[in-house]
This record gives C-alpha cells, sequence and structure tokens, in this order.
C-alpha cells in the first residue's frame, strides 16, 4: 500500500511575530520543527506500513529549508520525501496550500491512505487535511485516534469527539487527520539518520504539477487577515486557602457579600 | 551548556544528539521511580536498540554499528547526565561484552552480540568475589574439567546487571598452581543448570541497576564456553578494564555535568537577600571552577578514547585508569558542591541532586578503586621510566 503523509515545518516555538503587512507570520531566523502532529502522523503510516506492507511518502510544501523536516522524516521511518517549493507559492492560505498539495499528489498517482496531524501548531487552522481531500475527491476522517483496522479497499477508524468515540468506516483511498492519542512516535534510528543525509529529495516546483500561479500564493489565497490582535489577559482569579472550614467560610463569605447568597 | 567543539565527526554529533534526546524524552520521566523502586529500565534498554545506539560498539557483521570506545562514551555520558545508573544497562553491558568481542571465537561472537545489538540480551561481568576485591588472585570460584565440560563452583557477588542479563563473562580459577596464569574467563548463560542469584543488594546509589550473587553449584558448562584459552583470565579482565574504565569515567564527568547543569538553573532562579544567589561570589565562582574542571576531564576523556580508538590492540592503561581517577573524583567533587550550591532544596528527593550524588560514589570505587587505577598509573609510570635508561 502506499502511504502519504503531508508534513509541515514550523517554528519551534509559539512566540512568534506577525507580519503586520500581509497578517502572516515571520518564519525568518526562528528555529524550526517538525509539526508536532505531523509525527503522529508519520508515525501512524510507518507502523501501517510495517503491519501490511507498501511505502510511506513525506510530502511538505515550503521554502527550501523545509528539506530539513523531510530528510528529519526519512530518519523516522519515511521511504521517500518530495518538496514542492517555489517562491510563488508564498503567502498561500489553506485552500491554495490544498491545491497545491493535491496537484502534487495527483503527479505522484495511486496511493492508498493520506495522512494528516490534524492541525499545525503555526496556523492552527485544521483545514489543509480536509481541503485536500476535497481537491481531490475522496473521503475524509479528521481527528482520528486509532486506526482499528485496514486492508486494500478499507479502513475502520475511531475519531475522538468532545463528547466521546465515533467508530467509522470508509473505502480507501481517503485521508485521516490524526490527534495525539494515536501513538507514541519513535525516535529516529541512528541508521536511518545516516541514510536522510544522504537521501535524494524530490523537488517539485509550479510547472512540475501543472499548478497555474494564480491560483496559489498571496494572489491566489481568498482568505484575507484583516487583522491580528492579542487576546485580552483573563485576569487572575482568587485562590482560596486554608483548611477546609476556613476556606468555605471564607468563601460563603465572599458569596454573600457579593449577594449571590 | 555550551561546550568546547571537540570536532566530533558528523556521525559522532548525531550520536551524542540522539542519545541526549533518549535521555530527556525517555530516561527523565522514569528516573525518580526506577531509582525509588530499584526497577531495570528494559524500555531503555529497548529504546536504545531500536534506535541502533545499544550495540554501538559491537562491530557490523554482528549487527552493531562498528564504532568505538568514544561513541560508547559519548552514550554513557549524554545518559548519565540524567541518569547514571540507568546508563549502566548500557556500560554494564559493554563490560560484558567487551571480552567477547576481543577475545570471543566466531561462534561465541555470532551466538551473542547479535542479540545484544538487538537489545534482546544483556550482559554481565563477573570477577568480583566475597573474598577478592581488588585483589584479584585470591578468587576462589573454581572450574575443573571432567569429560569435555568445566564444572564451576563458588561465589561471585556486587555482579552488576544480575538477573537480568542473558550471559554472564564469569572468571574462575582452572589451576591453582598457576597463580596468575589459573585463571580463566567463561560465558555462562542464564537458566544453565547450577547456577543461581542470590539475594539482591540494597545500595546507596545507582539503585536501577541490579547488583546481586551469582550461586554456581556443580555448575556443567560445556567446553566452548571457555573464552580465548585456559589460564588467559586474568589477562582478559585487565584488557577489559582497560578499555572500560573509560565508560565509568563518562558515566562520571556526564553525573558532573548533569549536577553542575542543576546547580546553574536553580542559582539563577533563587533570589535571596534580594537577588538571585548567582550574583554572589562563592556560589558563582564556585560555578566557575568546577566548569573549569569538567572541561579539562572532558578534553581528557575524549583524547584517552581517540587513543583507544586509534589502536585498539595498544596500550594505554595508564591513560585509561588517569581519567577514570580525575573524572570520578570530580563526579564527587561536583555533587557535594552542587547540594551545597542548593541548600536544602539539594538535600531533599524533589531536586535530582541529592540522586546524582549517591550515583557518583560508585564510580570511585568499581572496575578498580581509584586506589588501584594509583597502582596501574605509577606502576606504568615506573616502567616508562626504567625504558628510558
Amino acid at each position: 500500500m502506499r502511504f502519504i503523509v503531508c508534513v509541515k515545518q514550523v517554528p519551534a516555538t509559539t512566540e512568534i511575530g506577525i507580519d503586520e503587512g500581509t497578517g502572516t507570520l515571520i518564519r525568518e531566523g526562528v528555529e524550526t520543527i517538525i509539526n508536532p502532529f505531523d509525527e503522529y502522523a508519520l508515525e501512524e503510516a510507518v507502523r501501517l506500513k510495517e503491519k501490511v506492507g507498501g511505502i510511506v511518502t513525506a510530502i511538505s510544501m515550503g521554502p527550501p529549508q523545509a528539506e530539513t523536516t523531510l530528510r528529519d522524516c526519512i530518519a523516522r521511518g519515511a521511504d521517500e520525501a518530495i518538496l514542492i517549493t517555489d517562491k510563488k507559492l508564498a503567502g498561500s492560505d489553506t485552500l491554495a496550500t490544498a491545491f497545491a498539495l493535491s496537484s502534487a499528489i495527483r503527479k505522484i498517482g495511486n496511493f492508498d491512505l493520506i495522512i494528516c496531524g490534524k492541525q499545525a501548531i503555526d496556523g492552527d487552522t485544521a483545514q489543509v487535511g480536509p481541503g485536500l481531500a476535497e481537491k481531490l475527491n475522496i473521503p475524509h476522517i479528521s481527528y482520528v485516534k486509532k486506526i482499528e483496522t485496514i486492508n486494500s479497499n478499507h479502513i475502520k477508524v475511531h475519531r475522538l469527539m468532545e463528547d466521546g468515540v465515533d467508530i467509522l468506516e470508509s473505502s480507501l483511498p481517503a485521508l485521516v487527520t490524526v490527534v495525539k492519542d494515536i501513538n507514541v512516535p519513535r525516535l529516529p534510528s541512528l541508521k536511518r539518520m545516516i541514510l536522510a543525509k544522504k537521501i535524494k529529495i524530490t523537488y517539485f516546483g509550479l510547472q512540475d504539477i501543472g499548478v497555474d500561479p494564480s491560483k496559489v500564493g498571496l494572489i491566489g489565497s481568498p482568505t484575507r487577515v484583516i487583522k491580528v490582535t492579542h487576546p485580552p489577559l483573563r485576569p487572575s482569579g482568587e485562590k482560596i486557602t486554608g483548611n477546609i472550614e476556613e476556606m468555605a467560610a471564607k468563601l460563603v463569605n465572599k458569596l454573600s457579600k457579593a449577594g449571590l447568597i | 551548556m555550551n561546550s568546547f567543539d571537540f570536532f566530533l565527526d558528523e556521525e559522532q554529533r548525531m550520536i551524542r544528539d540522539l542519545a541526549r534526546k533518549i535521555a530527556e524524552e525517555r530516561v527523565k520521566p522514569i528516573r525518580e521511580e526506577c531509582d525509588e523502586k530499584e526497577r531495570f529500565p528494559w524500555e531503555i534498554v529497548r529504546e536504545l536498540a531500536a534506535t541502533d545506539l545499544f550495540g554501538i560498539y559491537i562491530p557490523v557483521e554482528y549487527g552493531g554499528m562498528g564504532k568505538g570506545m568514544f561513541e560508547l562514551s559519548l552514550i554513557i555520558e549524554e545518559l548519565s547526565k540524567v541518569d547514571a545508573g540507568i546508563a549502566l544497562c548500557l556500560a554494564g553491558t559493554a563490560l560484558g561484552v567487551i571480552p567477547i568481542i576481543h577475545f570471543g571465537n566466531e561462534s561465541q561472537k555470532k551466538k551473542y552480540l547479535p542479540e545484544i545489538s538487538k537489545g534482546s540480551m544483556v550482559a554481565a561481568f563477573a570477577i568480583t568475589e566475597p573474598e577478592a576485591g581488588s585483589d584479584i588472585l585470591t578468587l576462589q570460584t573454581t572450574a575443573r574439567k571432567e569429560n569435555g565440560f568445566y564444572i564451576l563452583d563458588g561465589t561471585k557477588h556486587f555482579i552488576s546487571n544480575a538477573g537480568e542479563a542473558q550471559i554472564y563473562t564469569v572468571f574462575a580459577t582452572t589451576d591453582k598452581a598457576k597463580g596468575a596464569r589459573g585463571i580463566s574467563a567463561f560465558l555462562v548463560e542464564k537458566g544453565t543448570a547450577g547456577f543461581t542469584f542470590g539475594k539482591k543488594e540494597r545500595k546507596l546509589g545507582i539503585r536501577s541497576s541490579p547488583t546481586r550473587e551469582l550461586i554456581f553449584n556443580n555448575c556443567k558448562i560445556p567446553r566452548e564456553s571457555l573464552l580465548g584459552r585456559e589460564g588467559m583470565g586474568l589477562m582478559i579482565a585487565l584488557r577489559t578494564f582497560d578499555l572500560s574504565r573509560p565508560g565509568v569515567a563518562a558515566q562520571a564527568l556526564g553525573i558532573a555535568e548533569g549536577a553542575l547543569e542543576e546547580a546553574i538553573k536553580y542559582a539563577r532562579e533563587r533570589k535571596q537577600f534580594g537577588q538571585s544567589i548567582i550574583s554572589f561570589q562563592s556560589i558563582s565562582h564556585r560555578i566557575a571552577e568546577l566548569a573549569s574542571e569538567i572541561e579539562a576531564v572532558r578534553a581528557l576523556l575524549y583524547n584517552v578514547c581517540r587513543l583507544i580508538d586509534s589502536n585498539p590492540r595498544g596500550k594505554f592503561t595508564k591513560e585509561s585508569a588517569m581519567v577514570k581517577l580525575l573524572a570520578s573524583d570530580l563526579a564527587m567533587k561536583t555533587t557535594i558542591e552542587v547540594i551545597q550550591i542548593l541548600g536544602g532544596y539539594g538535600y531533599m528527593k524533589d531536586y535530582p541532586v541529592e540522586k546524582m550524588m549517591r550515583d557518583a560514589k560508585i564510580t570511585q570505587i568499581y572496575e578498580g578503586t581509584n586506589e588501584i587505577q594509583k597502582n596501574e598509573i605509577i606502576t606504568a609510570i615506573i616502567r616508562e621510566f626504567a625504558k628510558k635508561k
């Protein structure tokens, strides 16, 4: 079977600046990591491959330096890696990103399952996975916490909901996005790290995947960030301390003063 | 802490960083529990094996990575920064395995080394006896030949990894009349009839590493269990120590580094008399001195390792003893001073430094006490001087 994992290189920190002009994140000069949710996606793909056989392809869209993230994917078990990179892609929103990814995946050809992290920790949109499935016209299931069974044309998964778990089945090919409950990602092995240094990463530009430049980048992205603001800080609460009797007395006192009891 | 660039090559940096990751992500969460409950960390053995680090020093043809004592030391150092007891699952195994690599025959290597590389078994080294510590020649354990077998009788004690290990390098007297040349080494498997384990010791430190007695009572082992030739035992043991002592030094260095890091972190945060205590000279100078000594020991360790790896059959008893001596003394000194820097907090189990001090002490004692190291060093020095004339 062929498993495709979509990965994103993200800033290693959550304290990141925002470009006032474009409303996009300032990524220059910040230490980067593989998006943590994508690690779970990759691990799941590698486990499935170990179980049923096949190959794992990691794919990313980003600047040339995203290659380091793809090499990390090889070290963690991916068999091959593809980087979609083109200056014209800069500023792509989730729609444009899903479109570019879908074009690259169409170019790859046959696949059975696409696995994405539930969201990236920088943009936090959780839209690219489902958007990609729509562009490819395949079913998708998000927030998957367990893949129970998989065979050549069918998958059964557990979806994490706020109030419980849904057990769902889908035909293949399909796309799933995964939550961190799904597995504990392995560490890269030394042999694979050495291999990852040497392996050739495939580069795709817009021309390679037949994408019209007007459909991607800032101009191809209908989403406009109007303004970015910090949420107001929630005022800190008051902690009542003491033994149980003292705490109860203080609480009753406060509530009655406030006219609530 | 940033250290000097010791011109590690790309793979050595990978090995160090990977070991650091394992220490931080996998070892740290279990260190308190393993210490408290005296639990052997099999999950770390498996993790090290899955990342190809457990057999780093084992030749490639036997499933290892074919690296040297330097790479092994880098891993032990990184693990020991977080937990020197857990690091022993690797270091203690290496002590049992080095004799197989250097003195084993093809079939012995084929039988055990791939299993070790895979992390499906750990090994142990058994020389010490109740009456034979530093004085190896007083070994009471005997091995007598009988119908193509050897029969082992005697008791080993203070054996690291005992009980958990599947394979034991055991030293026994085959011919008492021959003295130093009457000792032989054997590979004995757990489960062999007549081979049982005695009590598990309760220890000050390295508590996650089991220390037990091995009891041989009319234990019949095949002739093929002999390592090298009869009478080579003492030579095998001494040679093994020459190769393994930098591992103890790496463990000690790791402890010192880990402890100092805790001290720096604490001293920057802790405020007394209205300022961080690191702004007090009595604290900051102590840290400065320890940091300098750590770098000096590291420089020596890496050099000794490179010397060994450049010619593993060469002579390096002196250098190996020197680095073990200095590193272990520094680990003890550093951990004691670091507890003082943390004051009352350092004495409590909420901080890891009291454990680091408990773990540090053994590095001055095992694989030859530091007094024995000094004997080795001066013997080598006298020999060098005698040669000059």
